[in-house]
């Protein structure tokens, strides 16, 4: 069984088709890339399968269960999780709560509003491992707004995987970093998705080619080149669509 | 029968007054996204200072400076209110507005005192245009019926058929993407909120001796207004005037009926006896439901349709 | 923890304040301190509801007086009715009862209005209170139309024994319920869901992508601060013996938005500084001036241009100097901001009371006293003193406030390091 899998799905603003029938199969624990030109739709999909927008048609199916019919919050507990191109945090809480709010569904506290969050000793415990794994206890009570840019998109992968979802979306994690931040930020991927299914957009070649098992090129919504990094780097079609970037 | 007629007509003219309001309030809804709060305080504004102005140089030529007197109101209030505001997020601005309305009616009050203000309709249009079935449709309205087509019209067109209004409906609907076009939002945004203020003034000059012109007059009409852009939905003009019609004719037709619902139950032999809440409910007339009329509508319509009747985007 | 020994000095203030006042000649507690005491303890446990939404939520609420109203209007009937020996409640749990009522109606009202985002919120919230405030007139039979329902608070049931005869027995009521309240929903910030109210507020996207429904926190949160504020109305009634539609109606849902956001949306303790402050104020300016409406409204609008955090927002940012000792540097600069502010201040009260007098004060006979002595409105000098004092006061005063920004900023950059 896929892991997640995309069934034809097409999806239309107004009269404009962005999204031209794409098919997708991800096994659990790969390693998968989506690249593409922009406009390609890359984000699109993300949202599509994360449920920020419906479907026009076609299935987008979670460990064999269909999603595309529900709302982010469900998919979300059922083991998808994601993060945004443009950094999507609670920027007037600490570092810490951010952390900890992201580890609360998981953990079963749901709508509670009776057990004080700092008597939850396995809590408190878990977000401070995760603060370490994150590198960010230095910054542990700052609000997360004031935080600098990489560590900001390094707080969000971390409240991305906090829950445990199995399946993790990461919208281009290192936009807008130097070479070291990416490396760093790449490093931290690996060490967080050790075990998970992972789908990255990415626009940085380097990146995709060094982490990814299978590489999805999309063009104009479609799917023009699915496989090994090897054969996608050596397809035709990739090429003309893309010009030397592959390089 | 005649009743009918006649209310109709009333309808139409509380309704397009309503339109006249609302139309102003849509725009500026629409395109920045405000939920101008002191709308109706400009009306009623407008209606005190043609007042003043007919006073000293008649109706007429208060017609248009009263309305002009707003609209600069209008643009200061944007240039040094709320564009200062903007940043500080949405609700600071929803907040700015609703802090407005009691500087505004307090302001109102001190000028002109708390009494109501004897404006009355002009002697050249106090005559009966016509006669139906014993009862008198006043000049007046008439006139009313008028300016507001007018107005309708000369939005319409603007919006239509000028550079100025292609880009103002561009920007009801899809206001990012008109900015990132170039084109000078901030100055268009100031022109919308002045020229919905203007048309609010412009309301309250032929409004305001149709109604009273007194300081609750902006506590009367604002809630209505705000119904009548919600359920015409946002991002349509053409709905906001559906909507200010239908209003128009429930609130005048809810007037004259004197039925209540236990009255509509009787024929079907539903005896009601008793003091309870619930006879108390189902005997009150239409007539006096008549107030609450709009607000049931409005929550309703939040509640299934959001988008309202022809709206384009979610309010 | 310092602010633990705040809240129980300010209880202990609380507690010892009517004692402060009183007759000992004629043994007799300040009726006139007792009853605004008593008001600004319904006022804090209505504006920190508020603030449940405000604030924390995110939710900007038109409607909120309806719960207070409700938890009114139920207690007085219940009162009536423990009076006439139908139903067996002890005073002191009324509020309780009262605000289980305003959770009810809150959990009615919040299930259609919590569907919607930030604007359609606000809107529904605005039919709500109106389609309420118009069924109270309309419906004799459980408001009591313009008249309101009354009742009599010695129902002589208690649980300590007590009468309530006296105003003094009353405001400790209110002082143990507005204590109880203002703890229990500090305690819900704490808790999982205040938390999360937090987050929704912030960024609701992310919120659904940690796995919780944002409308569904949203709606709990409505509901408890229906809650709440239930409990203040229930206050309200006991101490007023009558209830009218005035507590339910839009005013007063402005005036809690008033004293969440003057006293300060992001802190805890911001409403209750600016219920206490609004109350202060209500009762002692209203007295002088007929104008205070445009004071409060000025007020607010100048707080949402200059200082969106409130009082409590501008304290807790002195934080940072304070705790690097540096506090000290900023008294000469605040100095230099108190003088154009009082000229710009006077001129401006000065003005809008001339203006006032003229329109309204005269018409009702009255004689212009302002500070300390009589004005006469048709004499040019006091105009162009008042006019003088408030355009001096306002460019010195934006000249002053342009320097004490960049010592501001100067101070605070040499703080974080």
């Amino acid at each position: 069984m896929t892991a997640l899998s995309l069934r034809n799905v097409r999806k239309n603003f107004g009269a404009t088709e962005i999204i031209r029938g794409v098919t997708l199969d991800i096994a659990p624990g790969e390693r998968h890339c989506i690249i593409g030109p922009n406009g390609a739709g890359k984000t699109t999909c993300f949202n599509l399968i994360s449920g920020r927008f419906p479907i026009t048609s076609g299935e987008i199916l979670l460990n064999g269960e269909r999603i595309d019919t529900l709302p982010p919050h469900k998919i979300n507990r059922m083991g998808l999780s994601r993060s945004f191109q443009i950094t999507s945090i609670f920027q007037r809480m600490s570092v810490f709560e951010n952390l900890r709010c992201a580890l609360l569904w998981s953990r079963g506290y749901r709508y509670s509003f009776w057990s004080p969050l700092w008597r939850q000793k396995a809590l408190n415990e878990a977000a401070e491992v995760l603060l370490e794994d994150l590198n960010l206890s230095a910054r542990r009570d700052i609000l997360a707004g004031l935080l600098s840019y990489a560590e900001q998109r390094a707080l969000e992968i971390g409240m991305t995987i906090a829950g445990g979802a199995s399946v993790v979306l990461l919208d281009e994690p290192t936009a807008g970093m130097s070479n070291t931040e990416t490396d760093y930020a790449m490093a931290l991927i690996r060490r967080v998705t050790a075990g998970k299914t992972l789908l990255m957009v990415e626009h940085d070649m380097k990146v995709v080619f060094d982490l990814a098992d299978t590489i999805t090129v999309l063009v104009y919504g479609q799917v023009i080149a699915s496989g090994p990094p090897v054969e996608v780097r050596a397809n035709r079609a990739v090429q003309e669509a893309y010009l030397g970037a592959l390089e | 029968m005649e009743t009918v007629l006649i209310s109709v007509l009333n309808g139409l003219v509380y309704g397009m007054l309503l339109f006249m309001l609302a139309s102003g309030l849509t725009l500026i809804f629409s395109m920045m996204g405000v939920l101008n709060f002191a709308h109706a305080s400009i009306y009623m504004l407008g209606a005190y200072l043609a007042f003043t102005v007919s006073r000293f140089v008649g109706f007429f030529p208060a017609l248009i400076i009263a309305p002009i007197l707003c609209g600069l109101i209008g643009a200061a209030i944007e240039i040094w209110g709320l564009r200062r505001v903007h940043h500080n997020g949405h609700i600071a601005e929803l907040l700015f507005t609703f802090g407005l309305v009691f500087i505004i009616q307090r302001l109102v009050q001190m000028t002109w005192g708390m009494l109501p203000m004897a404006y009355r309709v002009p002697p050249s249009l106090d005559f009966p245009l016509f006669v139906l079935y014993g009862a008198n449709f006043p000049a007046y309205r008439g006139f009313m019926l008028l300016v507001s087509a007018a107005m309708l019209l000369g939005t319409w067109l603007l919006l239509k058929k000028t550079r100025i209004g292609l880009i103002i409906q561009a920007a009801l609907t899809h206001p990012q993407m008109v900015s990132s076009l170039g084109h000078n939002v901030p100055r268009v945004f100031t022109t919308v909120f002045a020229g919905g203020c203007l048309l609010a003034g412009l309301a309250g000059v032929i409004g305001g001796n149709y109604q009273t012109t007194e300081p609750g007059m902006a506590d009367s009409m604002g809630p209505i207004v705000f119904v009548v852009v919600v359920f015409g939905g946002l991002g349509s003009l053409a709905g906001c005037f559906i909507a200010s019609i239908v209003m128009g004719m429930i609130q005048t037709f809810a007037v004259v009926i004197d039925y209540s619902i236990a009255d509509l139950l009787r024929p079907m032999g539903l005896m009601l006896t008793g003091d309870t809440l619930l006879t108390e409910v189902l005997t009150v007339p239409v007539a006096r439901i008549g107030a609450l009329l709009p607000f049931v509508m409005m929550v309703t319509i939040l509640f299934f349709r959001p988008r309202g009747l022809m709206g384009t985007r979610d309010t | 923890m310092k602010s633990r020994w705040l809240i129980l000095a300010l209880i202990a203030v609380a507690i010892a304040l009517p004692w402060c006042f009183y007759d000992w000649g004629h043994h007799r507690h300040a009726g006139f301190l007792l009853s605004m005491l008593s008001q600004m303890g319904m006022m804090v446990i209505l504006a920190l509801s508020y603030n449940m939404l405000l604030g924390q939520a995110g939710l900007f609420s038109l409607c909120h007086a309806t719960f207070f109203g409700i938890g009114g209007y139920a207690t007085v009937h219940l009162l009536n009715a423990v009076g006439a020996g139908d139903v067996p409640v002890p005073m002191e749990l009324m509020p309780l009862l009262a605000g289980l009522s305003g959770l009810a109606l809150a959990i009615l009202f919040g299930a259609m209005a919590t569907k919607q985002r930030a604007t359609a919120f606000a809107m529904i919230t605005l039919g709500i209170s109106e389609l309420m405030a118009t069924a109270a007139l309309m419906f004799h039979h459980f408001f009591g139309g313009e008249g309101g329902v009354t009742t009599n608070r010695m129902i002589e049931n208690s649980l300590f024994g007590l009468t309530y005869a006296s105003g003094l027995q009353v405001y400790y009521l209110i002082l143990a319920w507005t204590v109880l309240a203002t703890g229990l929903m500090y305690y819900l910030t704490l808790t999982p869901l205040g938390r999360m109210a937090n987050a929704t507020r912030d960024n609701f996207e992310r919120a659904q992508f940690i796995g919780y429904d944002p409308r569904m926190v949203r709606f709990l949160q409505f509901a408890l601060s229906g809650f709440f504020a239930g409990i203040g109305g229930g206050l309200y009634a006991i101490t007023y013996e009558i209830v009218t539609f005035d507590a339910l109606a839009a005013p007063l849902s402005a005036n809690a938005l008033l004293m969440a956001y003057i006293g300060g949306t992001t802190v805890f303790g911001g409403p209750i500084l600016g219920a206490i402050l609004i109350t202060l104020l209500q009762s002692g300016v209203s007295l002088l001036s007929n104008s205070w409406l445009v004071y409060v409204g000025v007020m607010f609008i100048a707080m949402v241009i200059f200082a969106p955090t409130g009082l409590a927002g501008i304290i807790k940012a002195h934080g940072p100097i304070r705790h690097s000792g540096r506090l000290g540097s900023l008294v000469v600069p605040y100095l230099r901001l108190v003088i154009p502010s009082l000229g710009l201040l006077l001129g401006f009260v000065g003005l809008v009371e001339l203006m006032s007098f003229l329109t309204i004060g005269a018409a009702q006979g009255k004689k212009l006293v302002l500070f300390g002595g009589p004005v006469d409105v048709h004499a040019a000098l006091p105009w162009v003193v008042s006019g003088g004092s408030l355009i001096l006061g306002a460019l010195w005063l934006r000249w002053e406030a342009a320097g004490f920004h960049r010592i501001w900023e100067n101070l605070t950059a040499e703080v974080r390091r």
